[in-house]
């Protein structure tokens, strides 16, 4: 238990974290209740998708730039595809669009492993091949998205036979995300290919000495980060009912929660639940700011400095833990 | 004597040879290793020997020539390969994963846990917890778990590359029996080490290199390193005896730098020595034994455990790089890149240390500081038709800025670390003068060189350090290459450290 708790203590805390910054919107706004978690978890569910794609790279040594480019590819895709289809001809568009997103993060893999080029340096070449795709696909928001995929995300849980009010409150947003997430990352990460992500994160040298693919390994990692792009982009079609040939602002804050989730930029140490904690600590703090009607430039700065704050924090309680 | 039994030859390499760009790092390299025996693999710095086992273990492919192991060519191209056809590897950096549990670096290996642990006990780690992560172990139980894991997988061909440079004694004495009872249990075992008498204990053949050849294979018996210094000396031992310089009277006062039982980490334990005004003592030791660490501590990268440094018969002690420069010790690293700011001009870098003084934060005296850097260069004979950045110049101009850089600003103490590796024979020579100048001007100069012929060529006398011990202060004119390396492997300790 007391192990448990020293190797998990960082997302532990941000657990604590987010439960404080729930309580104090509650104090805020003492009619904050279901439908302010269900935006919450609506707002939130694209940017903890690109955190997760992120994080599956980061862990793996890497970083991938064109995150937020490749979730516009598969938000535009999956909104023409679904454009006046069928029910089964949207599943089809789903599996299309998930594929794609796993071959666009092999690709970027790929050529960071055969051209040697920085990943820094190709993913951000490919930000702007990925763009460009997302434009050609369609050169402005438009498409559509089926009625029973926008129904996954919205609303909250209703289980037959169950009271409404003892489930309710949980937004199906929320119980999407661990869904997807646990459904793919699990299986990895019991598997040999999640020690062999971790492992060339955290020693490639020494990974290629005992074995490791270390060339096939980084392509799956940013295979994987591909795979959660995708399902990032889709969620922004689900939410919005359109494709955004235009990324928002995904880049930036999933690396952001990356680092406050406690992944090391750099590989080998973190896991993906901090990251999703993260993102949803980010979120509230956003709007907790807006409910206290701070100015919004004022609002990035406070958002800035909590994140140098909490990361540094960190980095102090490690440092004396070490000494003690 | 080499005997042919190709039946019980369970590696067989042959006519391997490797170049890199334009240097031939490997000839003609071959060792055959028999069955239910440990053959050490020899060679002095430079012989190949590296290149050779990154070979054998297939990180690296030859150019030609083959390894076969069990009759089978293994024209491996991997790591994962090499295990494969029954060649396991423990490597000198431990090839474990620092972020991973134990348990979870032998699923990644595919280890059985069970033998894993059997021999983790039997090395002297009986307590070790599976879900230990490698980040927190020492580094002796690091090379100690990464044998365990080797050994759990019951490899035909052992191969060992200096394991036992960071153990404990009592760890050595278990590891070795290990070791032995592997080959009598009829598999093979490849034993690298700079160590004479471990040799003796355990191994039954030595195959020895010498620039990218192999030129011996000898059974071991007693008084077999004479002929294995020889034969790894070859025929440099002739050529060096020119350029004899007599023991100079050293300075009766104070020297520039005393330091005594100087120890850190695991590597240096004991290290004293006096350094006078005027001096250039080299340092003469194999890889790792300790060198770079007296380097580090003397430079202000890194504290000691114990021991002390005077300077100029004042106790100091380094916190960081500034105060090692502060008391007029400057480091010249081994390695260039660390020093220098490659992507920036020759003067800059020059120039850089005259300007990194608080007291000059403010502008900077161009024509002051220009004037100083244009006499370095020119007293270097720097070649700056290169007027760029300087990564362009070629490695021995880049290392004369290296030097030429603390010259500007008129150096007392310079800590050389294998100034001249990698640099034509030019250069060297005008690398050797300048310290010779810089010592008859009053500058200290403590020399450290992978090239025991050049301890005659620069130095007054050599201090040799062997497992993290100065075992030995030799004077140049005695200094020749088998004196020297008899000391650097510890022979001469006792002159019958031979079993």
């Amino acid at each position: 238990m007391r192990r448990l708790i020293e190797t998990n203590g960082w997302t532990i805390g941000l657990g604590l974290l987010l439960a404080l910054l729930l309580l104090a919107t509650r104090l805020i706004q003492p009619d904050f209740g279901t439908s302010g978690l269900d935006s919450l978890a609506r707002a939130a569910l694209p940017f903890a998708l690109a955190t997760v794609g992120m994080a599956v790279v980061v862990i793996a040594g890497g970083i991938d730039l064109s995150v937020a480019a490749m979730m516009a590819v598969a938000s535009v895709t999956g909104a023409v595809l679904m454009d006046g289809a069928s029910d089964g001809q949207a599943v089809l568009a789903v599996i299309a669009v998930l594929a794609l997103g796993l071959a666009m993060g092999a690709l970027n893999g790929a050529l960071i492993v055969l051209t040697r080029v920085t990943d820094i340096v190709v993913t951000l070449a490919m930000l702007f091949v990925w763009q460009g795709v997302a434009l050609l696909v369609l050169n402005a928001p438009g498409g559509g998205a089926a009625p029973w995929l926008r129904a996954l995300v919205a609303g909250g849980i209703t289980l037959p036979g169950v009271p409404a009010g003892l489930t309710g409150w949980l937004p199906r947003g929320v119980v999407f995300l661990t869904a997807v997430t646990a459904l793919i990352w699990l299986p990895v990460a019991r598997s040999k290919l999640g020690l062999m992500i971790y492992a060339i994160g955290s020693d490639a040298s020494a990974a290629f000495r005992s074995g490791v693919p270390v060339g096939r390994t980084r392509i799956a990692a940013y295979a994987i980060g591909g795979l959660f792009a995708a399902l990032g982009g889709l969620s922004v079609t689900m939410g919005t009912g359109i494709g955004e040939p235009i990324p928002g602002p995904y880049l930036l804050a999933s690396v952001a929660a990356v680092v406050l989730g406690g992944v090391v930029l750099g590989g080998g140490r973190g896991g993906l639940l901090g990251p999703i904690l993260a993102v949803f600590v980010l979120r509230t703090v956003r709007m907790d700011l807006t409910l206290l009607s701070v100015d919004p430039n004022v609002a990035a700065i406070v958002e800035g400095t909590i994140m140098v704050a909490v990361v540094m924090f960190g980095a102090v309680l490690a440092t004396r833990g070490r000494g003690a | 004597m080499p005997d042919a039994a190709p039946p019980t030859a369970i590696l067989d390499a042959k006519g391997v040879a490797k170049r890199f760009g334009a240097v031939q790092a490997l000839r003609d390299a071959s060792l055959k290793v028999d069955r239910g025996q440990v053959v050490a693999l020899m060679g002095a710095n430079g012989a190949g020997k590296s290149t050779f086992v990154k070979i054998l273990t297939g990180v690296l492919r030859p150019d030609s020539g083959h390894v076969r192991i069990r009759g089978r060519d293994s024209s491996v191209a991997s790591p994962a390969g090499a295990r494969r056809s029954g060649l396991v590897p423990v490597y000198q950096e431990p090839s474990l994963i620092p972020d991973l549990s134990v348990a979870d670096n032998l699923r990644l290996g595919d280890t059985p846990a069970d033998p894993f642990r059997h021999w983790a006990g039997e090395l002297g780690l009986p307590d070790l917890r599976p879900d230990a992560m490698i980040r927190s172990l020492s580094l002796a139980s690091l090379r100690i778990v990464d044998l365990a894991r080797a050994l759990a997988i019951e490899p035909d061909v052992l191969l060992l590359d200096e394991l036992t440079a960071a153990l404990p004694t009592d760890l050595v004495d278990r590891v070795l029996r290990v070791v032995r009872a592997q080959a009598d249990a009829g598999r093979a075992v490849i034993y690298i080490s700079h160590r004479f008498t471990e040799i003796a204990a355990i191994c039954d053949r030595a195959t020895v290199l010498r620039d990218g050849l192999t030129v011996g294979d000898l059974a071991i018996e007693a008084g077999i390193e004479e002929r294995i210094v020889e034969l790894m000396l070859g025929g440099t031992v002739a050529a060096a005896t020119t350029g004899t310089r007599g023991a100079r009277s050293r300075a009766t006062d104070v020297p520039r730098l005393r330091v005594r039982g100087l120890a850190t980490g695991t590597r240096l334990s004991d290290v004293s020595f006096d350094l006078g005004k005027g001096e250039v003592l080299g340092v003469v030791a194999l890889e790792g034994q300790g060198q770079d660490e007296l380097f580090d501590v003397l430079a202000g990268n890194r504290r000691a455990n114990a021991g002390t440094v005077e300077v100029d018969g004042r106790p100091a002690v380094f916190t960081d790089p500034a105060d090692a420069i502060a008391a007029g010790l400057t480091l010249v690293p081994g390695d260039r890149a660390q020093a220098l700011l490659m992507s920036r001009p020759v003067r800059e870098n020059i120039a850089l240390p005259l300007l990194a003084r608080p007291r000059r934060w403010g502008a900077i005296r161009m024509r002051d500081e220009a004037a100083r850097v244009t006499r370095a260069i020119e007293r270097l004979q720097i070649d700056t038709r290169a007027q760029g950045e300087v990564r362009r110049l070629s490695g021995g101009n880049q290392q004369k800025v290296t030097i030429a850089r603390w010259i500007a600003r008129g150096v007392q103490t310079l800590l050389l670390f294998d100034p001249t590796r990698g640099i034509d024979i030019r250069t060297k020579n005008q690398i050797y003068a300048l310290v010779r100048d810089l010592a008859d001007q009053g500058a200290a100069v403590l020399f450290y060189t992978s090239e025991l012929a050049e301890v005659r060529l620069a130095c007054d006398r050599a201090v040799v350090i062997f497992n993290g011990r100065a075992v030995d202060v030799i004077d140049a004119k005695d200094a020749d290459e088998p004196t020297l390396m008899r000391a650097a492997y510890g022979l001469s300790e006792a002159t019958g450290v031979s079993t």
